[in-house]
């Protein structure tokens, strides 16, 4: 046990028997080897503790979007306990391998946290109170029936005898679950749909929150790293004597592509690694480029014979009847995740297995990187979970073991406990990135101004070329046609085709994924389509959208929220744009202004989301509020840029973050319809960043395709 | 060794001079409140006080802070209830929490200076980086204590 983490087990469990001996963190800290004890534990997902305090296990990360507490709500909201007494901890992965993932897949990913997992969390409350409230009957011999449960208490209403959640929870243990019991209707619910305060707000304003990146084991050492800078690069060699007189170093550990120097601190690592020479095998990619990937992408937008994803009807014969064309290339470019808290991993080697650290959005990809890694059985490694510092798709994909295996890797060779921290630079430098992605999109319009033809061809870097090959069937990924493939505007004729295209780049699930830059084309496109019409583009899109009920009401929502036709201060404009993803509906309507460069003052943001059913309406709106300064973030600054093969940017100086001074004033309007469970992470900012640049079209008459709005050196891109 | 007072208390520490205070904090006393988030003074996620000014830790040498006062997140308050964190509580600011140690910190300094700071006053001394984009919240959070 360290000095820094004190164990406090306070009174919340019965027994004591602590799952693995691994190191348990204070009780406020998730921790992934908490303790079982049988006769509290009801059922997998709930502890209910001698003291009536609840402890409900999560299965999902927590990385600033919320679920943590919205999973929780819903199994209060089901098990009907006392909020104020209810505690979280993280699920060992090891415990979904030993009970046959009664957990569930545990990838925290997609915005899937509530929708994929809500009703078996919801029965597994239901299913604890069930027994709570039979547990109490079978003590008082009265059919369960007489008694109800509320606010972690069950009650026989004739005889009006109480019995509170602690004392019942070990005869509960031992019944059986109930083959079904029934769901509340989500119309009352009191704990779940509320805005409750998230339960790691406290220890994040005190500085008590524990990530990864803060562990601190005993005689442990910093690991800094530098990898090959040119993706597919491999180490070929270094001059280890150029460092030897640097204070505070250990030792010097070589990787396939990478070399990782061990020290006293991280700062004396990670100054000598800097100094460190390197030669590097570039692998063939030292020359590419921005401009040659460029040319690459355009040779997509023309090249014969691209696979089709949809073809309805004859956009060919189609165009021959429009009155109007309007055709328009788009462009956007890789993006870096940026999280704040730098990649990193800790690991320490035991008698027969392992313990480990690390940032993450699927603690059981973290298992698995560190088995394969180490060659350990999997149920040797013991993998503590801490809060996630962002992740927004870094900390989650197929490829997200890279930091992991490198830290197992020189933890083994320096036989120490090890914490790797990866530089800013080396976060943005090896990145997996959003796609770099072009469009060329074509439509006919008839004399009513109305499209009656619509091709798009994208060109760009499907995500699947890293994460996943396998899955790229006939140079296809439907996924990279999002908002085109399944376009709900009303179009008789549309054609959607994919020029693959892969560089020597890693890419990535980046939030957002594939919405991020079809929103942009798409709603940019439409609204270039209106103005050739002649139309207002809230009125355009209304006409489009007459068989897509639900994207329609959350354009009207937005619309009428912002006031959208009444005169706004001179020099404001508004753009509108709207978009469906990861099960829900999101509209926006920004307001801006032009400044003398040519980039936009954002000063106001109204979105409008339906999710179908709201968890917690408060972290809703915190993740569309974030997702606005996200989508603007993008919009205005980021691009990763590549010269002789490797990432010219490395850190905020150079890939540039929205600050407080840049945040529009932001409006959420929660529209929710009820009657289906959607995602809330990712589909908050696909619409903003459109929204912006269509309010710069009606500013300026100028349609802005390409991104970000404002390049290096602060002037605003054509 | 070099001599700090940190939050109140006495530390020896055994360090290079030329060592950034926050890895001092960090990896030399273990006090992980402070964050690293980018090295070069950009983020903000590792700002403390010295004497009471705002300060990026991450490129201060601990030889330059003498024997000056160190305030870091956990010597803010000892419950977590000063009124700047009580109105960050009661908004909900932080989302995956990493960079609100440094945000905090460097509010807390500004509004030792101005109590009730413009929005310009606010946009021109928090350049605080936070990628989960709090910011709407941080500002009304602001005004909440101000007005108090």
């Amino acid at each position: 046990m360290n000095k820094i983490f004190k164990l406090d087990r306070r009174n919340f469990l019965k027994a004591s028997a602590v799952a693995g001996g691994g190191m348990m963190l204070g009780f406020h800290i998730p921790a992934a080897n908490a303790a079982v004890t049988k006769e509290s534990e009801v059922n997998a997902w709930i502890v209910v503790n001698s003291d009536d305090t609840v402890l409900i296990r999560v299965a999902h990360s927590e990385m600033g979007q919320g679920s943590m507490t919205a999973l929780a709500q819903l199994v209060a909201e089901e098990l009907d306990c006392n909020w104020s007494q209810v505690k979280t901890a993280f699920v060992d992965p090891r415990l979904n391998i030993t009970r046959k993932k009664v957990y569930g897949g545990m990838a925290t990913v997609g915005s899937r946290a509530v929708r994929t997992s809500q009703e078996y969390l919801r029965k597994a409350g239901a299913g604890a109170r069930d027994m709570l409230v039979r547990a109490a009957a079978q003590t008082w011999k009265v059919p369960a029936g007489e008694c109800t449960a509320k606010a972690g208490v069950v009650t026989h209403t004739a005889s009006k005898r109480t019995l509170k959640y602690g004392a019942l929870a070990e005869a509960a243990a031992k019944l059986a679950p109930s083959a079904d019991v029934a769901l509340k209707d989500p119309a009352t619910w009191t704990i779940a749909g509320q805005p409750k305060m998230r339960l790691d707000m406290q220890d994040k304003v005190m500085g008590k929150a524990v990530y990864a990146i803060d562990i601190m084991l005993p005689d442990m050492l910093f690991a800094a790293i530098a990898q090959s800078p040119v993706f597919g690069g491999k180490l070929k060699s270094y001059d280890e004597a150029a460092i030897k007189n640097f204070k505070g170093v250990r030792q010097v550990v070589t990787l396939e592509n990478a070399v990782a120097v061990v020290g006293d601190s991280y700062w004396e690592a990670q100054r000598a690694v800097r100094a460190l020479p390197v030669v590097w095998d570039d692998a063939g990619n030292g020359k590419v480029s921005s401009a040659s990937i460029a040319q690459f992408l355009d040779e997509g937008l023309k090249m014969d014979g691209a696979p089709v994803a949809r073809n309805d009807g004859d956009v060919a014969k189609a165009m021959t009847t429009a009155v109007k064309t309007v055709s328009a290339e788009y462009r956007v470019p890789y993006l870096s995740h940026a999280a704040m808290e730098p990649m990193n991993c800790t690991v320490r080697f035991t008698d027969d297995g392992l313990d480990i650290w690390a940032p993450t959005q699927n603690a059981e990809a973290i298992l698995n990187a560190a088995a394969r890694a180490s060659g350990l059985d999997p149920l040797k490694i013991n993998v503590n979970l801490t809060y996630s510092g962002g992740g927004f798709g870094r900390r989650g994909g197929a490829a997200a073991g890279d930091y992991v295996d490198q830290a197992v890797l020189i933890a083994k060779a320096v036989g120490k406990p090890v914490k790797m921290i990866w530089s800013r630079e080396e976060d943005i430098q090896h990145d997996f990135y959003r796609p770099i992605s072009s469009a060329k999109m074509t439509a006919g319009l008839d004399a009513s101004g109305m499209p009656v033809a619509w091709n798009t061809r994208i060109s760009g870097h499907s995500i699947l070329t890293t994460a996943n090959p396998s899955a790229l069937k006939d140079n296809m990924d439907v996924g990279f046609l999002v908002l085109f493939a399944d376009n709900v505007y009303d179009v008789p004729n549309m054609k959607v085709d994919f020029a693959l295209r892969k560089t020597h780049v890693p890419v990535g699930y980046w939030r957002s994924v594939n919405h991020s830059q079809n929103a942009y084309f798409r709603e940019c496109f439409v609204d270039e389509m209106a103005l050739a019409a002649g139309q207002d583009p809230y009125e355009y899109r209304r006409k489009l959208l007459h068989k897509a009920p639900k994207q329609l009401a959350v354009l009207e929502a937005a619309a009428k929220a912002a006031d959208w036709g009444k005169p706004l201060p001179a020099g404001q404009f508004r753009g509108i744009a709207q978009i469906d993803g990861y099960g829900s509906y999101v509209a926006a309507v920004a307001e801006i202004s032009m400044k003398p460069d040519g980039s936009p003052k954002v000063h106001r943001v109204v979105t409008s989301v339906d999710c179908g059913y709201v968890v917690n309406p408060d972290t809703v709106r915190a993740q569309l509020e974030g997702a606005t300064a996200w989508a603007l973030t993008a919009l205005l600054y980021n691009e990763i840029t590549l010269k002789d093969g490797r990432v010219e940017q490395g850190n905020f100086d150079r890939y540039r973050m929205l600050l407080a001074a840049d945040m529009p004033k932001v409006e959420v309007v929660l529209v929710p319809s009820g009657g289906f469970w959607g995602g809330i992470g990712e589909p908050g900012s696909p619409p903003v960043g459109p929204a912006v640049v269509n309010a710069m079209l009606a500013a300026t008459g100028k349609p802005s395709r390409s991104q970000p709005l404002i390049k290096r050196g602060g002037a605003a891109s054509a | 060794m070099i001599n700090l007072t940190i939050n109140g208390a006495a530390h020896a520490v055994d360090a290079s001079p030329d060592m950034p205070l926050l890895w001092v904090l960090r990896d030399k006393l273990g006090m992980t409140g402070t964050k690293f988030g980018c090295g070069i003074a950009q983020c903000g996620a590792c700002t403390v006080h010295v004497n009471g000014v705002a300060m990026r830790s991450c490129v201060t040498p601990v030889s330059a802070v003498g024997d000056a006062e160190i305030t870091t997140i956990e010597g803010l308050s000892e419950h977590g209830d000063s009124p700047l964190q009580k109105a960050w509580v009661a908004h909900q600011v932080p989302q995956c929490g990493y960079c609100q140690s440094g945000l905090i910190m460097a509010v807390d300094a500004l509004l030792k200076v101005k109590p009730k700071p413009t929005d310009a006053e606010i946009n021109a001394a928090i350049s605080n980086i936070c990628r989960c984009g709090t910011y709407a919240r941080v500002r009304d959070a602001i005004h909440d204590v101000a007005k108090a």
